[in-house]
């Protein structure tokens, strides 16, 4: 396998974009990475699309043709892809990407991800969202998706002792980082009481305890090292691309408290990349809900199994705590656009990677790590990157 | 929702009717055609199983924002349950107020209408929990 780097990426702005289409979503992330990389057309040998539904969403299948069209690609005939795999969509198609460029098969491949959520009305995108769970055996029976991370949440608290104080914290801290992020969906700071206070969606998970609904784009371009240094001085090396599956059913786990696929694919990533939890400076993690970011920090060995939540409490993830995590406000205040989110990470890591996150930046941004997450827990993406 | 899409269901859905590895002896919910312990071994050897119904919660919630076919039923109870045959099941847990639901709480399937597919689609029916209501002898 070569070594393989990142050589640009680019973001749109996210949030409720109703002037946007799917198709402007995906070309304005996709020739921002493009231009970002200094690369031309002619140097792409394929693309890779994540998306989770925008059949469902707007009516829209076969992505990766859409991509090429957009892009202004169609005439070169290079291979399109769409990859699948509910809201860790992005995070996969990435994977798919590094091992393409890492097998030799390709040397410079663009990666996107997106999703045009509102264009139908709030329950019908609610709806939409539960196919990522088992629709004949939760969704069926009047499960939502907030309510399996409930469920998740509740055996945590019984289990650990988590509050729903800690859980606010979580939501506290990524609004306060979104605040410095001009491409987020809510650039506004929120209280502990905000998140305590507002509508119960699925107790305990408060609506400030959930990610929102979200139009937005993102793209980054993968290339060998060797390639990369053709096109800029600044690659940030790909240590670590790992994918790990688990039931798509929650009530098929082997447990309730963490997820298992993510504990799986962060010993892949640490073994991969030859490095240990402690040696990891900053992290995008998937929360989609407040809990699943107390759980995320103890499934990748930064905290010990429910010590989540005091953690968080004590400001270990905080910006300026000793692992900064969702420096971008993360899913719940920068947005998440579902398809897009596995990406939209990695641009938050070669951000700080570069020294390019400005007021967000962190102090000491030399390896970073991304936790994208499908579904419950059924699939999960985790990458480790490294400024070279 | 197409109608045969719940009618091929049914069994499971009515009768709590799930699969048992012959090789192993352990019992699963939704059926399953092949056993995760098992694999190979078990091909050919899964047999239908009825469960008892009975079950034990292991986490809970309170949907306050329903999907679609369940509007105006929140909120609802929705628990994931360990049955007595040591498989977990997800479904509501009805009869009873909010504040009565905790971890531990002892429950039995019962036989129940899910949702209407609009006033003239199908009635979905399948199985919901209520607490057990006699005394088990330990």
């Amino acid at each position: 396998m070569r070594e393989v780097a990142l050589i640009g990426s680019g973001v749109t702005e996210f949030g409720e974009l109703w002037e946007k289409s799917l198709a402007d979503l995906v070309a304005e992330a996709g020739i921002t990475a493009i231009m970002d990389a200094g690369i031309d057309g002619t140097d792409i040998d394929a693309l890779y699309i994540g998306g989770m539904s925008a059949g469902r969403f707007v009516g829209q299948e076969h992505l990766g043709s859409l991509a090429a069209e957009v892009a202004g690609l169609s005439d070169l005939h290079i291979p399109a892809t769409r990859v699948e795999a509910a809201c860790a969509s992005g995070g996969l198609a990435l994977h798919s990407g590094y091992l393409a460029v890492a097998s030799g098969a390709y040397d410079v491949v663009v990666v996107g991800g997106a999703e045009k959520m509102t264009d139908v009305p709030g329950t019908e995108a609610t709806n939409i969202l539960a196919s990522a769970a088992n629709r004949e055996w939760e969704a069926f029976f009047g499960a939502t998706f907030p309510g399996l991370y409930a469920l998740m949440a509740r055996y945590h608290m019984h289990k650990h002792g988590t509050t729903s104080k800690q859980l606010a914290q979580v939501a506290v801290k990524n609004h306060h980082n979104g605040t410095l992020n001009p491409k987020a969906q809510y650039q506004r700071k929120i209280s502990v009481e905000d998140v305590l206070n507002s509508t119960m969606v699925a107790d305990p998970l408060h609506l400030l305890d959930c990610s929102p609904i979200t139009d937005g784009a993102a793209a980054v371009v993968v290339a060998s090292v060797e390639t990369a240094r053709q096109f800029t001085d600044q690659p940030v090396r790909i240590m670590a691309s790992c994918h790990a599956s688990d039931s798509i059913s929650l009530s098929e786990r082997s447990r309730f408290d963490a997820l298992p696929a993510a504990v799986s694919a962060a010993r892949c990533a640490y073994r991969q990349a030859g490095v240990e939890p402690t040696d990891i400076d900053f992290a995008e993690v998937h929360d989609c809900f407040t809990i699943a970011e107390i759980m995320a920090i103890e499934d990748l060995g930064f905290v010990d199994r429910g010590q989540g939540g005091p953690a968080t409490e004590d400001g270990l993830t905080a910006r300026d705590g000793d692992i900064p995590v969702n420096t971008s406000g993360g899913l719940k205040s920068k947005g998440h656009p579902v398809g897009a989110t596995g990406i939209a990470q990695i641009h938050e890591l070669m951000l700080q990677l570069r020294g390019q996150a400005g007021q967000r930046q962190v102090e000491k941004a030399d390896i970073g790590l991304s936790h994208n997450v499908g579904g419950s827990g059924g699939t999960a993406v985790i990458h480790i990157l490294e400024a070279i | 929702m197409a109608v045969p899409r719940y009618w091929r269901e049914i069994p499971q859905r009515y009768n709590l009717v799930g699969t048992k590895c012959g090789s192993c002896g352990k019992i699963y919910f939704p059926p399953k055609v092949v056993c995760p312990t098992c694999r190979r071994k078990s091909l050919g050897h899964m047999e239908d199983c009825a469960l008892a119904g009975r079950g034990t919660v292991e986490s809970y919630t309170i949907i306050y924002a329903p999907p679609p076919h369940f509007e105006g039923e929140e909120p609802y109870t929705m628990a994931l349950i360990k049955m007595d045959e040591g498989c977990y099941l997800m479904g509501q847990v009805v009869d009873l107020e909010p504040q009565e639901i905790h971890i531990g709480l002892r429950v039995e399937a019962c036989f129940r209408r899910i949702y209407e597919d609009g006033t003239r689609g199908a009635i979905q029916y399948g199985y919901k929990f209520k607490k057990m209501e006699e005394a088990e002898t330990p």
